[in-house]
């Protein structure tokens, strides 16, 4: 009973059309626990059904089947307005016939709060998003990322439960972008609202996130911290979709209780630490990230043997592109300290040195 | 080099004022057809009703070419034939209030009824909008006569309604509908519905429903959405609609004509009155221009309160 479940996804599945033949299976029994104050991100490619699971729990859509729980309670069948959740929604949807205040004050005028008790939340608001000075400007008349701050204060004023957010920094620019990021980690902080947010941003989702789901057809693939995603993916897509990843199919040569032994498409035969629920023989598909591998000198054990094709400066680091035989190639990256890089010309013939612990081993 | 700053940008504004200065005298040009037009069909005719509004009224019809105050005394006093008595003209009063009463009538409930159909047929998916928008301009195809006679032939007393409910044994005497207040009520609604769902719609379509939902979102009741969010943001087309009825409403002659059977005059037939058997066109002029004030008149202040509504959201 350490962690209180904030809100509680149950083997939720959504279809839309259903009956009319036409049948879209946004949700495909999907089952989520999301911790009070968490910073929660649901990550994923465009219609793979995050922003379809926020609908849900904002009570914009309705599950097919399953359900949803908002602090212990079943909250399915209520409208969004007898929800205590709120939105930031992508377009910030902020109302243009009133001002920075009146937007602000919205929800809490729908409440019935008194007068005051409106203006000093609203108050309190404005100086938490840093916006006193334009409290009495029209919504036309401010610019993309002060919008961005009012569609915060004005979701963030009545105290929900959970804030909804849906892709609400994909309509501005990166520098705005990083200090949103920033901003909105720091609310989240201050105010003590668990946050979900929707993005396909991987980069977003592991800078901000304290968990992230990543989302593809329908389904949630992996759940977890943002380096357990990042370093142990458990599944292809989730491996292709954050950071970049070099993908080798190797044969199951042996296994025992601790270990794997498999050859690699060079032929060298490597170990390591077997993962279980693995088949005894058979082809599996490794996962490299290209900065944990190393172009080897002298001395390192090399793993796999190729020739080099391409030699791409990218500022912080050199990325090498080795052709080891497979469709794509294998891409290394190694970090340019102390401004120099290692050069060599395309077409050597180079050792690619893995550290075993590193390799992921994917589940199809 | 701020100075250069600001000199550059001074040179800019009044490159971009001249800019705009040449777009208005291009537009201008285009629309001189049409303001020459509009100036010989509109001022023209308005500037007769002038003149004869202060002639004598002739024998037979027509003027007399002498100076006269008396048609506009007449518009809202009665003198006695007899003992030259002066006294109010209460039959004028009781028309124009009649008049003035059921226009705005007909505009509430062309409202009443034309704001959830222009939701209802922007809510629809895009193809089938213009279907229904269709089915709105339908009765625009058939005269405006026919339509009125059609409504008479539904609620006269042996009518489609009476016969049904008597049928149905509802009632057992026919409902006394036609050449009522009610009935010109009824046909001028159906008349100028259109002229009212069409602007509503319009700005409805425009509506972002993005925001309504965000308006739910915040814990407002379907009243509140409505009240707080929907209605301000498509007033445009409710002011529009709004004047698009209440105009054609006020000078409206068949519709009370058919319907009110004669004994329910509105200013559109008084003023035909003058002009045909009354033979007094100087009164029918100066009723004409009396509408035209009264149409002014109530313009001017709609406008003005939706404006001052309008901006009232901002400060």
């Amino acid at each position: 009973m350490s962690i209180t479940v904030a809100v509680d996804v149950r083997s939720v599945s959504k279809i839309f059309g259903a009956g009319t033949g036409q049948e879209v299976t946004a949700l495909d029994d999907v089952s989520v626990s999301i911790a009070q104050n968490e910073f929660f991100t649901l990550l994923g490619p465009s219609g793979c059904g995050k922003t379809t699971l926020l609908r849900l729990i904002a009570g914009f859509e309705h599950a097919t089947h399953g359900s949803i729980l908002l602090e212990g309670a079943e909250i399915s069948a209520l409208p969004p307005f007898q929800r205590p959740v709120n939105t930031v929604f992508q377009n910030y949807a902020l109302f243009p016939h009133m001002s920075v205040s009146q937007n602000i004050g919205f929800g809490l005028e729908m409440q019935g709060r008194t007068k005051d008790e409106v203006a000093d939340t609203v108050g309190a608001m404005l100086s938490l998003v840093k916006m006193e000075n334009l409290k009495d400007r029209q919504i036309d008349q401010i610019s993309g990322g002060q919008q961005q701050r009012v569609a915060l204060a004005r979701a963030l004023a009545p105290r929900p439960k959970v804030l909804l957010l849906d892709e609400p920094l994909s309509a501005l620019d990166l520098k705005l972008r990083k200090e949103m990021q920033v901003e909105l980690k720091r609310l989240q902080h201050e105010t003590g609202i668990t946050f979900i947010f929707v993005t396909h941003d991987q980069e977003e989702a592991l800078t901000m996130s304290d968990r992230v789901a990543v989302m593809n057809e329908g389904r949630i693939l992996q759940v977890g911290a943002p380096h357990e995603i990042y370093n142990r993916p458990n599944d292809r897509f989730v491996a292709d979709f954050i950071g970049d990843t070099n993908f080798i199919s190797a044969e199951i040569i042996e296994r025992d209780e601790n270990e794997i032994r498999m050859r690699l498409p060079s032929g060298i035969e490597i170990m390591i630490p077997a993962p279980p629920d693995l088949p005894q023989s058979g082809e599996i598909t490794l996962a490299i990230r290209p900065e944990q591998a190393r172009i080897a000198s002298d001395g390192d054990a090399v793993s796999i043997q190729g020739s080099l094709t391409d030699e791409i400066y990218i500022g912080t680091d050199t990325q090498y592109y080795i052709d080891i035989g497979t469709t794509s190639p294998f891409v290394v990256r190694v970090q340019n300290a102390n401004g120099e890089t290692q050069r060599i010309p395309p077409g050597t013939s180079v050792g690619i040195s893995v550290d075993a612990k590193t390799i992921q081993i994917l589940r199809d | 080099m701020s100075t250069e700053h600001i000199s550059n940008n001074e040179s800019f504004e009044s490159l971009e004022v001249q800019a705009y200065q040449r777009e208005v005298r291009r537009n201008l040009l285009l629309s001189t057809p049409a303001l020459i037009v509009l100036f010989c069909a509109a001022s023209g005719p308005l500037l007769i009703m002038l003149v004869f509004s202060f002639l004598t009224a002739g024998d037979y019809g027509g003027v007399k070419w002498q100076f006269s105050t008396e048609a506009w005394f007449q518009v809202a006093f009665y003198r006695d034939i007899f003992d030259e008595t002066v006294s109010i003209a209460n039959a004028h009063v009781s028309i124009f209030w009649r008049s003035i009463k059921l226009s705005f009538l007909t505009t509430l409930v062309a409202f009443v009824l034309g704001f959830p159909t222009a939701y209802f047929i922007a809510t629809r998916p895009p193809e089938t909008r213009s279907l229904w928008l269709f089915l709105v301009t339908i009765p625009f195809w058939t005269n405006l006569l026919i339509r009125t006679f059609a409504i008479l032939e539904i609620i006269r007393n042996q009518g489609l309604v009476n016969t049904v409910l008597i049928t149905l044994g509802v009632i057992d005497q026919p409902l006394d509908m036609l050449y009522t207040d009610i009935a010109i009520l009824l046909g001028m609604t159906y008349v100028y519905i259109p002229l009212m769902i069409l602007p509503i719609y319009a700005s409805m379509e425009r509506l972002d429903f993005r925001l309504v939902e965000a308006a739910y979102d915040l814990y407002a009741t379907r009243w509140q959405v409505l009240a707080r969010v929907i209605l301000p943001l498509v007033k445009p087309g409710v002011v529009a609609g709004s004047i698009l009825v209440f105009i054609p409403s006020l000078g409206a002659y068949v519709t009370p004509r058919i319907l009110g059977g004669g004994k329910h005059l509105m200013i559109g037939n008084l003023i035909e009155l003058q002009f045909g058997q009354g033979r007094n066109w100087p009164l029918g002029a100066a009723l004409s221009l009396t509408l035209l004030v009264i149409v002014m008149g109530a313009l001017m202040v709609y406008v003005r309160s939706a404006q001052k509504e309008g901006s009232g959201h901002g400060h």
